[in-house]
Formats: structure tokens, sequence, C-alpha cells
């Protein structure tokens, strides 16, 4: 990791919340990391962790990787990981990194994306996705929601960091 | 009932805001759902149809799962 990873702003989540937005990030940096630890209210096992760049949702195509310790899925909606919901065990949280080089170019922005989520039951998932946003505006706003009606839920926690020099 | 609330962290200043949905977005992220309960219906539908597939050609075979498997490694 480079000695340059500097936290720009973190949230956590106090009770729930249909999405977590980023906004006025700074364009000093050449590359952005986000962390999220999540888990929605919907009644899934898993349910698909989505992202808007400069609150636009139009533009992604990825191509995703899963795992399910039995199986694994190729497919490729734009997402970038996954959220256990009510139907996982309680007090579960997924594991998510979405990491974007050249944020703030002007070229389309690709970037990866990996999650895990956890359930002590029979079926737990595990996603390497790869994204392009295809659009030449830089990155200034990072919005991350719930597929689903649902919603994150308490402790939920998204941390964004700024990675200069990568 | 009010609608649910986003959060919007401004990285400049810090300031953090809990912001009500309006009811054009409260629409959108309806959609948004339907749309996925849609996609899960339908992929849960084609592994379905996938395994049944799977099990007849076995049937067929007079094979199992563990034999096709030898047999592919």
């Amino acid at each position: 990791m480079p000695n340059t990873f500097e936290l720009i702003a973190s949230y956590t989540a106090t009770g729930s919340v249909s999405q977590i937005d980023f906004s006025s990030i700074p364009s000093t940096y050449t590359d952005l990391c986000l962390k999220i630890s999540g888990r929605t209210s919907a009644g899934f096992n898993a349910d698909n962790l989505l992202i808007k760049f400069n609150n636009s949702s139009s533009g992604f195509s990825g191509k995703a990787l899963r795992g399910s310790g039995s199986a694994v899925v190729s497919y490729s909606p734009a997402l970038v990981g996954f959220l256990p919901g009510s139907s996982s065990t309680g007090s579960t949280f997924s594991n998510n990194e979405i990491y974007i080089p050249n944020y703030a170019g002007s070229t389309y922005k690709s970037f990866s994306c990996d999650s895990v989520t956890e359930n002590n039951g029979t079926e737990a998932y595990a996603l390497l996705i790869a994204q392009l946003w295809s659009n030449t505006a830089a990155i200034n706003q990072i919005t991350i929601y719930p597929d689903s009606s649902g919603n994150f839920v308490t402790n939920s926690t998204a941390y964004l960091y700024g990675v200069k020099n990568a | 009932m009010p609608n649910p609330t986003r959060i919007e962290v401004n990285c400049s200043t810090g300031e953090v805001q809990e912001i009500e949905l309006t009811d054009a977005e409260v629409a959108e992220m309806e959609a948004q759902a339907a749309i996925a309960e849609a996609k899960r219906a339908e992929d849960e539908a084609a592994a379905e149809a996938k395994a049944t597939a799977k099990a007849a050609l076995l049937d067929r075979l007079g094979i199992t799962a563990e034999e096709a498997a030898l047999l592919l490694a």
C-alpha cells in the first residue's frame, strides 16, 4: 500500500439509510479507494451493492466472477459488491473494496472491486469485478446503495481514501 | 410515513447531512428494486432449469455427478 494513502472521509450508519453519498471529492489524488462494510435490510441472503459516479447510474458496464463455495458464476451487471440481507446470519456484514485509478482524468474510468459476504449458513459469496464507467468526466461524487428497496443498516461503514503517486 | 433518507458526506467541508429522498427519488429506487427482483427471479429460474437439465442428463447416462466430474478431471 502506498504511504500516501489518506483518509478523505468516512461514515458509520447510526440508523437506516438508503444511500451513502461522498460529494465534493477533491481532485488532488491520483486514485481513490472506497472500503465498505455493509449489510442491507432487504430480505435476501445477498443483495447487489451498486454505485453511481457524479450522481449518474448510466454508462457502467462490467464483468463479475462470483463464487459461492459450491459454484462459480460469471455475469455482468453493473455492480460493485454484495450485501448480506435479513436472510443471512444476524449482525454479519460484507467486506467490499472499490479501487478507482485516475479518477480525475479525462478518459473512461476502469476500476476494480472485490467483495466477500459473511453467512454462517450454506451459502456465502466472493466476488471479483472489473468495471468500466464510460464517461470522461472527473469523478467528484460517489454514491453507494443497495439494489433492492432495502437500506444500509446501523453500523454499516464506508471509508473513502485518496492515493497519491500510486 | 416519511421517505427514506440518504447520507451526504461533503469531502471538502466534512459536513454530514441526512436528506430525505424526494418522491421522484423514491419512485426511481422502487423501479430499480423491481428490475433487480425481476433479474433475481430470472437468474433463479435459469439456475433451476440448468440443474434440472443436468440431473436429466446424468440420469440418461446412468452416472452420478461425482462420476461425471471424474470424467472431466
